[in-house]
């Protein structure tokens, strides 16, 4: 006989002690602490912090041992937190040009002003497992220290602007959209589509990044710069009426350089792609960059053919705890729905049967 | 079940009353007044993150917060039971951020947030059915832009999904959709009823109650007010034809509900029971 299926609340609660078990694993292990995740683990850090939109890493490691190291759990977390969070108003924008720069390299120049600096990146690395890392491995040796340079770092992108090969973004005073306050509106402008991207799933991005490389979506980059370091943040409160430096926030930007064919009132010239992301994550800023210039495509007069040029596709899908909720939202009791399809079912195969002189 | 579910007196620390900020929910009121004023037509609003994920009923959730007063009875189902496990979890949700009292009786409460179904008992006056929204744009599986869906709203063109259940007519003798079936509501906007089977749609019409539809992840709120002419789409040769499972409940013997299909066995034994517990319920005297 039928039993209906009662105590969903005392399911729920098993559910999540048993959740809460598996969280800390064998308890033979010492627990690792959300302070050694943000320290050890600082790219997977940077990427759910940027992904959750809320720059503050030791919650975004707090938010990752939560998540059992589910990355897109976790950015999850965070932007359920934030919008806890009173907002206070909006920063000055970001000089990346004043950056700290821990890493700094040019794709299109052997040497420029500034230097390239390669920082602490894997290229370069052999990817040979190091065994010697599976347990407690001591100290590493320490770094060979440079004295910080004083060059300035101007941009690359500037100095091809200088020469009027590289296309002047217009600079505009418009108060930008603000993408958490009102949501996608298309025609998204540019200001809006890189606050999604900035925020957007990295694996995403990567894939239409790369899909603009193989033919869909033309394309012909360089990677004009790429750098990563603090930045200073600066903010004015209103009762004091200037601004002041509120603390300094890692970024990865890229300029990526690309060809533009030009036409009856621009010069053939070269055109930017920008990323810009939160914490160290040159993967994601490089795909950004490429999905930027190519979501120019209708601005530029290029013809539409390919997704990455599609910013209602780009947009709409790139931010993964939207994608990832209503993705799994199928695993939710559908069954009203699927009992009224059966029934559907059942007579269209009823008809078809009877149309053909058959019995069902 | 019959004991309360939530007798919850204060709500969570550290948190608003109904979990969003006051101005948030001043934004929500200020959509659900224009979707009001506009039966039918989406109006974009800012939604929030929830600590539930999009596509589990944030946008039925916003809205619910939008709405929701200490002295409100909260019932939500999902399925048309009480006792889903989604269900269960946006009910403790509002238990433990508003401390309201929550119900299973679809009479005693004021405010009703469903998934996928409209309760048997009819509404009345004064009550609010909040729905829970997957895809608000009816048309988004024939024009998947909303730039151009927006424009054939404006323009009142509808001519697409009309060819749709056309085509349907041809392919299959009759219109293939069994749940989510478009309504044109008060004559000028056509809207998802959101997946509510077939059976449900007539319920919409020149009903009493309050209808508030949120969709979080697609950000966007419409309405239905209380006696509206709401139309499910068809032609005057093919009438649209709600439908339910031709069986009568095992449990308490209604006819005239809509019915869950429940596998027994594996020798293709099956029951069939009403999809609305609470219906069922006091249909049993419980």
């Amino acid at each position: 006989m039928y039993v209906s299926v009662k105590g969903g609340e005392q399911a729920i609660a098993n559910a999540h002690a048993w959740l809460a078990e598996r969280r800390r694993g064998d308890a033979e292990q010492p627990e690792i602490t959300a302070a050694q995740i943000a320290e050890q683990l600082g790219l997977a850090v940077d990427r759910v912090m940027a992904e959750g939109a809320c720059l503050d890493r030791d919650l975004a490691a707090l938010a990752l041992k939560q998540a059992r190291g589910d990355g897109t759990e976790a950015a999850f977390l965070l932007r359920a937190y934030r919008n806890t969070l009173p907002r206070f108003g909006y920063t000055a924008p970001l000089d990346t040009g004043a950056m700290q720069v821990q890493r700094r390299v040019s794709a299109t120049y052997k040497d420029l002003p500034g230097g390239q600096v390669l920082g602490p990146s894997f290229d370069y690395t052999h990817r040979l497992l190091d065994v010697a890392l599976a347990g407690q491995n001591g100290e590493p040796p320490p770094a060979p220290l440079a004295e910080a340079g004083v060059e300035p770092m101007p941009r690359v992108t500037g100095m091809l602007a200088q020469e009027g090969l590289m296309a002047r973004d217009t600079a505009s005073d418009a108060e930008p959209p603000d993408l958490t306050r009102e949501g996608l509106r298309f025609p998204a402008n540019r200001a809006l589509a890189l606050q999604a991207m900035a925020r957007g799933d990295e694996g995403f991005l990567l894939a239409l990044g790369y899909s603009t490389q193989r033919g869909y979506g033309n394309s012909h980059p360089f990677v004009g710069e790429i750098r990563m370091g603090a930045v200073p943040v600066e903010f004015t409160p209103p009762e004091l009426g200037f601004a002041i430096d509120i603390g300094d926030v890692v970024v990865t930007e890229c300029q990526m350089v690309n060809q533009f064919a030009g036409n009856a009132e621009t010069p053939p010239q070269f055109t930017r792609g920008y990323g810009l992301v939160p914490g160290q994550n040159e993967r994601k800023a490089m795909a950004m960059s490429l999905v930027d210039r190519a979501l120019r495509a209708k601005e530029l007069g290029e013809e539409l053919t390919a997704p990455a040029q599609d910013a209602e596709f780009v947009l709409y899908h790139c931010d993964n705890v939207e994608s990832t909720g209503f993705v799994e939202h199928l695993k939710l009791p559908h069954y009203v729905d699927f009992q009224s399809e059966l029934e559907k079912l059942r007579g269209i195969r009823a008809r078809w049967a009877a149309d053909r002189g058959e019995t069902p | 079940m019959n004991a309360p579910l939530n007798p919850v007196a204060e709500h969570l620390a550290g948190y608003n009353f109904a979990y969003l900020d006051e101005a948030t929910k001043r934004m929500i009121r200020r959509a659900l007044l224009k979707a009001v004023a506009i039966p039918g037509h989406q109006v974009p609003f800012g939604a929030r993150e929830m600590p539930l994920p999009y596509g589990w009923g944030t946008g039925g959730i916003q809205v619910t917060a939008a709405v929701l007063g200490p002295r409100d009875v909260l019932k939500v189902i999902d399925q048309g039971a009480d006792d889903t496990t989604n269900a269960v979890s946006i009910r403790r949700f509002f238990g433990r951020v508003a401390g309201v009292r929550t119900t299973d009786r679809t009479r005693e409460a004021t405010i009703i947030q469903t998934r996928h179904r409209i309760p048997e008992t009819a509404l009345r006056e004064g009550q609010v059915l909040v729905y829970q929204v997957p895809m608000p744009e009816p048309l988004f599986k024939l024009e998947p832009r909303v730039s151009e869906t927006t424009r054939l709203h404006a323009l009142g063109d509808y001519g697409l999904m009309q060819v749709k259940l056309y085509e349907d007519i041809v392919q299959h003798g009759e219109v293939a959709t069994a749940y989510n079936h478009p309504v044109m509501v008060n004559g000028r906007y056509l809207m998802s009823p959101s997946p509510i089977p077939s059976f449900d749609n007539p319920k919409m019409h020149m009903n009493p109650a309050l209808q508030l539809f949120g969709a979080g992840r697609e950000k966007r709120i419409y309405a239905v007010p209380p006696y509206t002419e709401v139309r499910s789409l068809d032609f005057e040769d093919h009438p649209f034809r709600p439908i339910r499972a031709p069986h009568a409940c095992e449990l308490c013997g209604s006819t005239e509900s809509y019915l869950d299909e429940v596998i027994t066995d594996d020798q293709g034994g099956r029951i069939f029971v009403c999809s609305d517990t609470d219906y069922c319920a006091e249909r049993r005297g419980e």
